[in-house]
């Protein structure tokens, strides 16, 4: 880590320190409320008669929380330092910078406040009521302004490959957010889309997938961009693979949506191209991964003393194997098996523990110490543990929706030979419930990293500077 | 759709894809200026890029997936075109059943040039599994209802179909009735259950009585002497007072409370003398019916169903208040 090109420019690291330290609270929050979801599945009882608390209005809650609180404060936090960093100028913008952050956890406590009081615009992943929208489009659009304007009074000739993905990311989600967002309001918590029936139906999952698309993936290609290298201390391995797979992904992704409604009312020919574009986009995913982990070409045997970087590279292989079952889910007559079976929920959270997670928490540890002017994190053992406590709960969460994904998907097909279903809905959802358990234990798991996590944070931030040396390479 | 948003379509989809093919084609190629393998020479905060080849397996895989999408797409269509197989997941656009059932019609011809894949697996189900309902709707009710193979069939169909709202174990639960007692709302005889499903019912409607009543006090009366009917005990006042206003009831539930099937007219008006209570019998939700009313369907299965299955499902029904 050279830290020396650091006094030539005065960066604004206030605000990167604010959303790594709250990346790692909202991390805490968003996956114990994914535990105590997943409990109440098992034991229906720990919804405890009381509305805010049943699972219909803890599962959005869960979801915001992670996606648009643990994982888009971690790549505020990432992508204004990394810009900042590869383009050698302080952030553009100036009370805009602050802004984004206290506009945004405005943000999530409002959804605090308002999912579990039942306020919903019951669009997936849209759920927030439209004063929330509204700040939300704001906010992005601050965000835009700083990140885009950093980038115009750059001290570089070239855009590094982390800032296009950065860029893109931030670019699409405005249009997705403003776009998929348009309702009429009827009273100050209460709107009604602008759009009907088939056509809602295709908005929602525009915007869903890409959500997906680019706040899950191309923000977090961008932070895999700068940490992995960084972390390896290794060069990219493929300038011309970047381009490619950039252009590529981010060009297809925006198609993907329909694969979201097959055998719906959707025409044929959109579920037919939203099918197509997911299996070409199957490449251009790749094309990430290899680049991150050829990246380490030369370096492999870091993997066996930096727990940080092996954070990144098994990020990078959960990023393979969800962006190939992706598009294998996509095909038409897969999806008619595992649709509406949690071979869904098993998949988006290989996606959001193994990729967006890790990648981010690897990103964590290594800015913590940058950030808060130490040598390295309080305790790199620490570290180790979360690695593994995280890795066997995303395995362990994976592997059990999984089977009962497919067991779902094989009992609600099945018939007997006089044509009538074999089993009843009940019966396959109480063959779930080993897997639902195996599910909760997964959690629990992650839960108990992110929470070594949040005190190995604490402890570094807390540490007198520069107190904690780096341990040499090995 | 119009012309334009058919050009929209294939311009922005074919389009996309064609580009990539040309992105790809210049990515193979070294055009950065630089060796292969070598540094691009700029460095970011430390990073450099190397500018290594795109590896072969990936871009001749990438390569190979445009050259299958253009293939599906001729074969499953885009946009207003079907394409080559002529193939739907289902009649789209559909208004009306007479146009479904007409469009089915049209496109299960052989040479109709169209593949409805809804109404083929539908039809091969039709062809397969069609004559062992044909052969059990030969039978009658009473017959089936003491052939086990018959009922277990029944029972799966009401488990698939019936069960959400009248229990797994067509012990009902609140608002919908209990189907393995002897208490009928509209008959229990093999005729009338069948008619029930097929058509469907649509309760006469409990009207909202607190305003004829003279406001609560009426409620309470009538509630207590509702209470009495089936013999529990309650404030005789009271009781005297409701009986006293009873007469309005009496036009559907009978003057002694039988219910309307007592009467021989079944239109769903409970008997209030038997302790068997629909939406609950406690004062509290007797007084809550009377004073809000009450109105219950139960929707009609023939054209989900087709007679034959619902037959099977009569014959289970009427075998579970059997002994």
């Amino acid at each position: 880590m050279t830290t020396s090109n650091t006094s030539a420019v005065n960066y604004n690291f206030d605000v990167v320190r604010q959303f790594t330290v709250m990346t790692v609270i909202w991390g805490i929050v968003g996956t114990s409320l994914g535990v105590l979801i997943a409990a109440q599945l098992i034991w229906p009882a720990l919804n405890f008669e009381t509305p805010w608390l049943t699972y219909s209005r803890l599962r959005p809650l869960h979801t915001n929380a992670v996606i648009f609180a643990f994982g888009t404060s971690a790549l505020f936090a990432t992508s204004y330092y990394v810009v900042q960093r590869t383009c050698k100028t302080r952030l553009f913008g100036g009370m805009l910078v602050p802004f984004t952050f206290w506009g945004w956890q405005a943000v999530i406590v409002s959804a605090i406040i308002s999912l579990p009081l039942g306020y919903t615009s019951s669009k997936e992943y849209a759920e927030l009521e439209w004063p929330i929208d509204i700040l939300i489009a704001v906010v992005w659009v601050s965000y835009a302004i700083v990140f885009f304007g950093t980038l115009v009074k750059r001290k570089v000739s070239h855009i590094y490959v982390a800032n296009w993905f950065f860029g893109g990311f931030i670019a699409t989600v405005a249009v997705l957010h403003i776009g998929n967002s348009m309702v009429i309001p009827v009273s100050g918590m209460k709107s009604y889309s602008i759009y009907s029936g088939a056509i809602d139906a295709m908005m929602q999952w525009w915007y869903g997938h890409n959500a997906v698309g680019f706040l899950l993936t191309a923000g977090f290609l961008g932070m895999m961009y700068y940490f992995v290298p960084k972390q390896a201390e290794r060069p990219v391995y493929s300038y011309r693979l970047s381009i490619v797979h950039f252009w590529a992904l981010v060009s297809l992704y925006i198609w993907a949506g329909p694969h979201h409604l097959h055998y719906t009312a959707l025409p044929d020919w959109a579920q037919s191209v939203g099918m197509v574009m997911s299996i070409v986009l199957f490449l251009p995913s790749w094309g990430g991964m290899i680049n991150g982990i050829m990246t380490l070409s030369g370096a492999w045997h870091k993997l066996r003393t930096d727990p940080i970087l092996r954070f990144l590279i098994v990020s990078l292989s959960f990023y393979g194997m969800s962006t190939f079952e992706g598009p294998m889910m996509a095909i038409k007559s897969v999806n008619a098996l595992s649709h509406y079976t949690d071979w869904t929920v098993g998949h988006v959270h290989s996606g959001a523990l193994g990729w967006v997670a890790m990648i981010s928490i690897g990103a964590m540890y290594h800015l913590i110490p940058v950030l808060f002017n130490q040598g390295r994190m309080y305790s790199i053992r620490l570290i180790n543990v979360h690695f593994w406590l995280h890795t066997v709960g995303v395995v362990l969460y994976i592997v059990a929706m999984w089977i009962s994904g497919v067991m779902q998907g094989l009992m609600w097909r099945a018939v007997n030979s006089d044509g009538t279903l074999t089993y009843s809905f009940v019966e396959s959802l109480t063959a779930s419930y080993p897997f639902y358990f195996i599910r909760f234990l997964g959690g629990v798991l992650i839960v108990t990293g992110f929470i070594l996590m949040a005190y190995n944070m604490f402890k570094t931030i807390g540490a007198k500077d520069n107190s904690l040396k780096p341990v040499d390479a090995a | 759709m119009s012309s334009f948003w058919n050009i929209w379509i294939w311009v922005l989809s074919l389009g996309l894809l064609v580009a990539l093919t040309l992105l790809l084609r210049m990515c193979l190629k070294n055009f950065a200026g630089v060796e292969e393998g070598e540094s691009m020479g700029h460095s970011f905060d430390g990073i450099e890029e190397l500018n290594n080849p795109l590896p072969k397996w990936w871009s001749t895989f990438f390569l190979l997936t445009i050259i299958w999408a253009f293939g599906y797409i001729a074969m499953y269509g885009l946009g207003a075109w079907t394409g080559l197989l002529g193939w739907k997941s289902s009649n789209q656009g559909i208004l009306s059943i007479a146009q479904s059932n007409a469009e089915t019609a049209k496109y299960l011809e052989k040479d109709s040039g169209v593949l409805v894949q809804y109404d083929r697996e539908m039809a091969a189900a039709d062809a397969k599994f069609g004559p062992i309902f044909t052969a059990y709707a030969a039978r009658s009710i009473e017959d089936l209802a003491t052939d086990d193979e018959a009922l277990k069939i029944g029972q799966r169909l009401f488990i698939q179909n019936c069960a959400q709202c009248h229990g797994s174990d067509a012990h009902g639960t609140t608002g919908f009735p209990n189907l393995a007692d002897k208490d009928w709302l509209y008959g229990g005889t093999p005729e009338a259950i069948k008619e029930t499903i097929m058509n469907g019912r649509k309760a006469a409607g409990m009207m909202a009585w607190e305003t004829t009543l003279g406001g609560e006090q009426g409620v309470q009366e009538v509630a207590a002497y509702v209470i009495s009917l089936s013999g529990r005990s309650v404030d005789p006042e009271m009781a005297k007072a409701g009986k006293a206003k009873f007469a309005i009831c009496a036009g559907c539930h009978g003057p002694d409370g039988q219910g309307s099937l007592a009467m021989g007219t079944p239109m769903g008006a409970p008997n209030l003398t038997d302790n068997i209570w629909l939406y609950g019998g406690s004062k509290r939700v007797i007084e809550e019916t009377i004073r809000n009313g009450r109105a219950g369907v139960m929707p009609a299965w023939k054209d989900i169903l087709g007679e034959e299955k619902v037959h099977l499902i009569g014959a289970y029904v009427y075998s579970l208040s059997q002994d």
